[in-house]
């Protein structure tokens, strides 16, 4: 008795899944783009500031001037990259350089298309306040960073030096750096950027010394001005090495023109919204303008946006 | 270390007639057991693999093959048939349904929708509870917060469907065939004991990122309740009823339609509500994943450290789950459901239509918002500036955080990671022993070596600190006021609503506050957990303590004893089992928040789940969330009381 309805409802099972041909993982948007008749995109949202700001000015402009409705769904770098190829999302805003990613996702399989650069570029480096490196000029060169570790330690960092990184998915090769420069820190993740902040101002407040992995552009420099401590200059041979061995990253952080991805399918069908998503193209004075609104003035982000926009027309008006 | 904690009293015993007395009890007999194979074994493992953290010589890596296996999903989730012909179209029929309710509740628009939800819930559980939900809504609008709310509707409605489906359908095959339930019982058990953050990365690793995988996740974490109930309901029917109906020809089929689910229909009731409840909670902390809604926006705010932002929305979801619970838990008590003058539905049913016909935009309207995320960050920067630190005599917040990290987080830690690891496992297996039967033992020590064989020890210890500092900390205050509810019915009624509203948010929403309070790091995951577990604690150490038989409670009043010592040796020792599964309870669920605490810096086994999830380094979190895991299962397990006592969960 039982075993027919089992058979039964397998057999029904298979019938359904069958009848219907091949179901394409890569054609699988958000149930909830386009719903009730309105055009939507999906942005993915990094949760570092400046890419909050590009993604606030770009839904802003979207809304506004062209019509769509847009959601943001916050996802971390590399799963965004899958979900951009599956066409759960439609771009990202700030590519900060996952090689793998471009080459898999890009060159190989074309699910996801080049969206052209930002106009921003990044530097990643480690940095220590300016009120420290002033009483200690010889801080900013690496090969000194261990006469300090006593003068860094905290009660999380176990008796060594800390070096405050911030979100676990950032791209960092701090922990090698440190084991391959054999340094005497321990590298303590904050947890987020906002964390990071937080806790570098409260830093600052007290004027204690602290080191931290941070970057350009970023908008808490004009608060708390820091000086970037000297790493083994990047080559080119480096970088390839850390590509196959990340563990073996022996070197500074490169310097990379931040770019914009978007899903291809979307790239291609995407009429208004692809195309000025692929114009977007501003500065690291922009950006931080907005960015600083958001994070210090605690505007809430369409308000920042809209601010930015009303006093930049002569940026915004060639994007669409 | 269970030798040390032992061999005293086999020194100190003063006669041989109490040392008898000793033996007699199970639990010493066990005990004695244990150490003396201890003091045999110990010196070997100490000799073959030494006594630090666990023995490198015993791990076994599966980083790289997990790695090739996520490799390969990638490559191939486009072409191979798999992909195409099986997960594909579970993907895209759950895309599908997601798709179709939201476009329905869009088109109802935000009048029919709350028109809608009230005249189920008068319908279901009566005027108050059509009331709460009118209420609700219309707060989850003012809070500009109604798309969102929409969206995570949306999702719930597909997940809780497809979630009392199979947990139908398990329960049905568990309550007709004891063989079935024999098999069953423990996968269900282990499943509701391991949290939920556990089953986000296996769904990741098929689907991706997105809807899909997240109500995949929901399923998995939310079926087991009403399949348990289910299976409760058919298996307790009334044997004389069965053999009336059995006598007058019935079926198994009639039997089973006309007598035994009517007769279960309080456990199916209750198994919809907990599913409910469990769904929502999932399908909040899957915005991890992708999920969109208010999982998401709580999410977003959390990385950015705006409370305004966060309350906001978590405030829906803490009305979503009011309303939910009160609507599907109408009627499951027995008490009638009071529904008033039927015109109420009329009229209910009428401005449904009204909304529907009237409204044109889905969206609620844009000047009808209250902006809350200003004025709460105001306060809370206010509160860091003048409760986080500084306060002459107590100190602020952060003080005490960092006392708590300090004092007693670090020693913890230190000294769990400092422990031998044959010590570790014999610690483990005493617990088990003493307090369960060798079946939860062995299941125990399995699951603490499975641990250190995956090579996750340190960060499990780290895990494990967190824990236990917080589980403590949860009994004392617990117990604390558990006595007070036992002993005064007015405490307990005022005290109901509060526990009732905090036992019904989920996890994540616990997280917001404490990290305005107490900053990042470990102590702020810790203060979340405490407050998560505490309702439930609270509740039923309560209910055992005053279930206290009035009898033995009147004969020790008589013979003078003072309230302290009655508590003590009278209404403790009968509540045992109660105080035992309170503390199981603790365990469990302070385990859950500890883990996703990583997201505010908590560090530990849940730290590398998140960076599995944000890397793309499935192997890392896979490993790491199957250790959550075997934690989860090792904690239940050594804090398992008798069988029974569970089933009141």
């Amino acid at each position: 008795m039982r075993g027919k309805w089992i058979a039964g409802a397998a057999a029904l099972g298979l019938l359904t899944l069958t009848g219907c041909g091949a179901a394409d993982m890569t054609k699988q948007g958000s149930p909830y783009a386009n719903a009730a008749g309105t055009k939507s995109v999906t942005l993915s949202v990094q949760s570092w500031v400046g890419a909050r700001a590009n993604t606030a000015v770009a839904q802003y402009l979207l809304e506004h001037e062209l019509g769509y409705r847009v959601d943001t769904v916050q996802v971390d770098e590399v799963p965004a990259w899958d979900a951009l190829s599956q066409g759960r999302v439609d771009a990202i805003m700030e590519d900060w350089g996952h090689p793998e990613q471009e080459k898999r996702y890009v060159s190989d399989k074309k699910t996801v298309a080049d969206g052209g650069d930002l106009g921003v570029t990044g530097h990643i480096g480690w940095w220590v306040p300016k009120y420290f490196a002033d009483a200690h000029p010889d801080v900013t060169d690496w090969r000194n960073l261990n006469k300090y570790a006593s003068q860094l330690k905290t009660p999380e960092s176990r008796g060594k030096g800390q070096l405050l990184d911030g979100s676990p998915s950032y791209v960092t090769h701090d922990k090698a750096l440190v084991n391959n420069l054999k340094l005497d820190y321990q590298v303590v993740f904050a947890g987020s950027e906002a964390a990071q902040i937080t806790q570098i101002k409260q830093f600052a407040k007290d004027r204690k010394p602290f080191l931290t992995y941070w970057y350009e552009p970023q908008w808490l420099f004009n608060e708390v001005p820091m000086v970037e401590v000297k790493l083994p200059p990047y080559s080119d041979a480096c970088g390839t090495k850390g590509e196959s061995d990340p563990d073996s990253v022996d070197c500074a952080y490169p310097t990379t023109p931040l770019k914009k991805f978007l899903n291809a399918d979307f790239a291609r069908k995407g009429g208004d919204a692809a195309r000025f998503l692929k114009n977007f193209r501003w500065t690291k004075r922009d950006q931080n303008e907005v960015a600083q609104l958001m994070a210090e003035d605690k505007l809430p982000a369409d308000k920042a946006a809209a601010k930015w926009v009303k006093a930049h027309p002569e940026v915004w008006k060639k994007w669409l | 270390m269970s030798t040390t904690s032992t061999t005293p009293t086999l020194a100190t015993a003063p006669d041989t007639a109490r040392f008898r007395a000793l033996l007699r009890r199970p639990a010493a007999r066990k005990v004695l057991a244990l150490a003396v194979a201890g003091l045999v074994l110990a010196p070997f493992a100490h000799a073959a693999w030494g006594s630090g953290g666990w023995p490198h010589a015993l791990t076994v890596s599966l980083d790289g093959p997990l790695r090739s296996v996520g490799d390969w999903i990638v490559d191939n989730r486009d072409s191979h048939w798999l992909f195409l012909y099986f997960f594909g179209h579970i993907s895209n029929v759950i895309i599908g349904a997601v798709h179709a309710v939201y476009v329905v509740l869009l088109a109802l628009g935000w009048a029919g929708v709350t028109a809608g939800a009230a005249l189920v819930a008068w319908r279901a559980a009566g005027v108050r509870a059509a009331v709460t939900a009118v209420a609700s809504f219309a707060v989850c609008g003012l809070l500009d917060m109604w798309v969102p709310t929409m969206r995570t509707l949306a999702l719930m409605a597909v997940a809780v469907a497809a979630s009392v489906l199979v947990g139908a359908l398990l329960g049905l095959a568990a309550g007709l065939s004891d063989r079935t339930f024999r098999v069953l019982r423990p996968v269900l058990d282990t499943m509701q004991a391991l949290p939920a953050f556990a089953y986000l990365l296996p769904v990741v690793l098929v689907f991706g990122i997105g809807v899909a995988p997240a109500v995949l996740a929901t399923v998995v974490y939310a079926a087991p309740p009403m399949a348990r109930l289910t299976a409760l309901g058919l298996r307790s029917t009334d044997p004389g009823v069965m053999e009336a109906v059995e006598s007058l020809g019935a079926t198994g089929w009639q039997r089973l339609v006309t007598a035994r689910l009517p007769m279960a229909r309080k456990q199916l009731l209750l198994g919809l509500n907990q599913t409910i409840m469990m769904a929502l909670s999932m399908a909040v902390i899957a915005s991890v994943i992708g999920a969109d809604g208010l999982g998401d926006r709580v999410y977003q705010a959390l990385s950015t450290v705006d409370v305004g932002a966060a309350l906001a929305a978590g405030i829906p979801i803490v009305l979503l789950a009011i309303v939910l619970d009160r609507t599907t838990s109408g009627g499951s008590d027995g008490t009638p459901v009071r529904r008033g003058h039927p015109a109420v539905g009329w009229a209910l049913a009428a401005a449904a239509v009204a909304g529907f016909v009237l409204t044109r935009s889905h969206d609620w309207p844009r000047g009808w918002t209250v902006a809350v995320t200003e004025p709460v960050n105001r306060a809370k920067d206010w509160m860091v500036d003048h409760l986080y630190s500084g306060i002459p005599g107590i100190g602020g917040t952060a003080d005490w955080a960092a006392h708590y990290t300090g004092w007693v987080l670090d020693p913890l830690r230190d000294g769990l990671q400092a422990l031998p690891w044959w010590g570790a496992v014999l610690l483990v297996a005493a617990l088990a022993w003493a307090i369960g039967t060798w079946r939860t033992t062995l299941t125990a020590v399995l699951s603490l070596s499975a641990i250190g064989v995956l090579g996750r020890w340190d960060s499990a210890m780290d895990t494990l600190s967190q824990v236990l500092a917080a589980v403590a900390v949860t009994l004392v205050l617990g117990f604390a006021v558990a006595v007070a509810v036992a002993r005064s019915r007015r405490t307990e009624r005022l005290l109901r609503p509060v526990l009732d509203v905090f036992q019904t948010m989920p996890q994540f929403v616990y997280l917001i506050p404490v990290v305005a309070l107490f900053g990042v790091g470990r102590a702020p995951a810790a203060a979340a957990a405490v407050v998560y577990a505490l309702p439930a604690v609270i509740r039923i150490a309560g209910e055992g303590l005053r279930q206290a038989d009035p009898r033995a409670m009147e004969s020790s009043t008589s013979m003078g004893a003072t309230g302290r010592q009655q508590l003590l040796q009278v209404q403790f020792p009968l509540a045992r089992n109660e105080l035992l599964l309170a503390v199981n309870q603790a365990v469990v669920l302070v385990l859950s928040v500890v883990i996703i605490g990583a997201l505010v810096g908590g560090g530990g086994l849940g730290y590398e789940v998140v960076f599995g999830l944000a890397r793309g380094d499935l192997a890392t979190g896979l490993v790491a969330g199957a250790s959550i895991a075997c934690l989860g299962l090792m904690l239940d397990r050594v804090t398992q009381p008798t069988k029974g006592a569970r089933d009141a969960r």
